[in-house]
């Protein structure tokens, strides 16, 4: 056990290993892993988020189809609807024009009726004009009669 | 084995135990052990070379086996640095623990050289009297402790400032009663005598212990064939066991510098 100057010498070797360490060994390696440390956070915190999202894209679609079908049921609906409505409308308008067709056509007859009659008048005043004539047997003055003749026609 | 003609076994053993010594001034203190700043300089540039070489292509992508394996190892420092200091360990005390670990642990394997083979290498370079193991030598396992020393009484100072170091020797660890001034004094000296000694002759025993069994082995295989047979199946079973002690006893020396160091940045 012979302490000398080896000592202080091997304290200054350690002093000089311990500097070196510290300062060219430890860093850069303490670096490199925090580094990787992170970039594995990083992927895990990532991977994370997308599973989210894909969850919330999942539900996102779901509510989209559910929708869809929903507006898809509706719109049939309205169509159902908008057809029975036409039907109903056409059914109408076409009753409305019978009826109107109706209408006419029985005014028509009403003024060929009145027309004949006019007609059939007009001839029975002149059958009666010339059976009057006749049976006078002279020329009834069809202008002197006139007021004459136009009473007797009302009145048949 | 030494080549001298009269080989006895106390011969054999001072042959092994003598450090190879240069003087470089008057009196005993100003010596040096050639052998032992040789093997350590040598363990420190190759161990320290190697971790710089494998740290400076470092990647924080994927790394490969060796930054794998260096990673690991410093992982293993720094978890054990992490659960006894509680400060900017990287600034200071993580990378001293790693010094230590790594060059006690490299210093103390030199133990596993087979000493006579090594004695003829040695020799061969014109080397008589050269100690492989920079543990055995006193003064390195004190040169550590003593650093380590210092480094405490630095911090102590440094984090609680000279009359916060002053007040914890006087008043810790019984108590601010003037009466037990003097206890906590005698208390502390004693502390701070015994921290150094311990670190240093633990590590400073061990080692030297064990070179001592392999010397042991080594004189009982001079015996004979029955001595070279049973001592080369107890130097392979301690050589074994040494593995662990050499582990084990650089990992204590680390732990407690790591331990020290520690406590001296807090408070009682």
């Amino acid at each position: 056990m012979n302490i000398n100057l080896t000592l202080l010498s091997q304290a200054v070797v350690f002093a000089v290993f311990i500097w070196f360490t510290a300062r060219f060994v430890w860093p850069p390696l303490l670096r490199a892993t925090e580094n990787r440390q992170k970039t594995i956070a990083e992927g895990l915190a990532a991977g994370e988020r997308g599973r989210h999202e894909l969850e919330l894209a999942s539900q996102r679609s779901a509510d989209v189809v559910r929708e869809a079908k929903q507006r898809a049921v509706d719109i049939v609906a309205q169509a159902e609807k908008r057809a029975a409505e036409i039907v109903d409308e056409a059914k109408t308008a076409a009753r409305e024009e019978g009826d109107r067709i109706l209408v006419g056509a029985r005014a028509e007859v009403e003024q060929e009726v009145f027309r004949a009659r006019e007609a059939l008048r007009q001839q029975v005043a002149d059958l009666a004009l010339a059976g009057a004539a006749k049976i006078l047997h002279r020329e009834v003055d069809a202008k002197a009669h006139a007021d004459l003749l136009a009473s007797i026609k009302t009145e048949l | 084995m030494a080549s001298d003609a009269e080989l006895t076994p106390t011969s054999y053993m001072e042959h092994h135990l003598t450090n190879l010594t240069s003087s470089v001034g008057e009196g005993t203190f100003w010596t040096l052990h050639v052998d032992t700043l040789a093997m350590s300089i040598l363990l420190g540039f190759v161990s320290f070379g190697f971790l710089w070489w494998v740290v400076r292509g470092a990647t924080s992508g994927v790394p490969g086996r060796r930054q794998a394996f260096v990673e690991l190892c410093i992982e293993f420092i720094d978890d054990q640095v992490k659960s006894t200091f509680h400060g900017d360990r990287h600034a200071f005390v993580a990378p001293t623990a790693l010094t230590v670990f790594i060059w006690v642990l490299m210093m103390n394997a030199m133990d596993l050289l087979p000493i006579d083979i090594m004695a003829k290498f040695y020799a061969l370079l014109g080397l008589h009297n050269w100690r492989s193991v920079p543990t055995t030598d006193i003064n390195t396992t004190f040169a550590l402790a003593l650093s380590v020393w210092l480094l405490m009484i630095f911090f102590n100072i440094k984090v609680k400032g000279l009359g916060g170091w002053m007040h914890e020797l006087v008043c810790t660890p019984f108590g601010k009663n003037p009466i037990l001034w003097p206890v906590n004094i005698l208390f502390n000296i004693v502390e701070y005598v015994s921290k150094p000694l311990s670190h240093s002759l633990r590590l400073y025993g061990n080692i030297y212990a064990g070179e001592i069994i392999f010397l042991l082995l080594g004189m009982w295989a001079a015996t004979g064939l029955a001595g070279t047979f049973f001592g080369a199946l107890l130097g392979t079973g301690w050589a074994i066991f040494h593995i662990l002690i050499i582990t084990l006893q650089a990992f204590i020396f680390m732990m407690l510098t790591v331990v020290y160091l520690s406590m001296a940045h807090e408070s009682h």
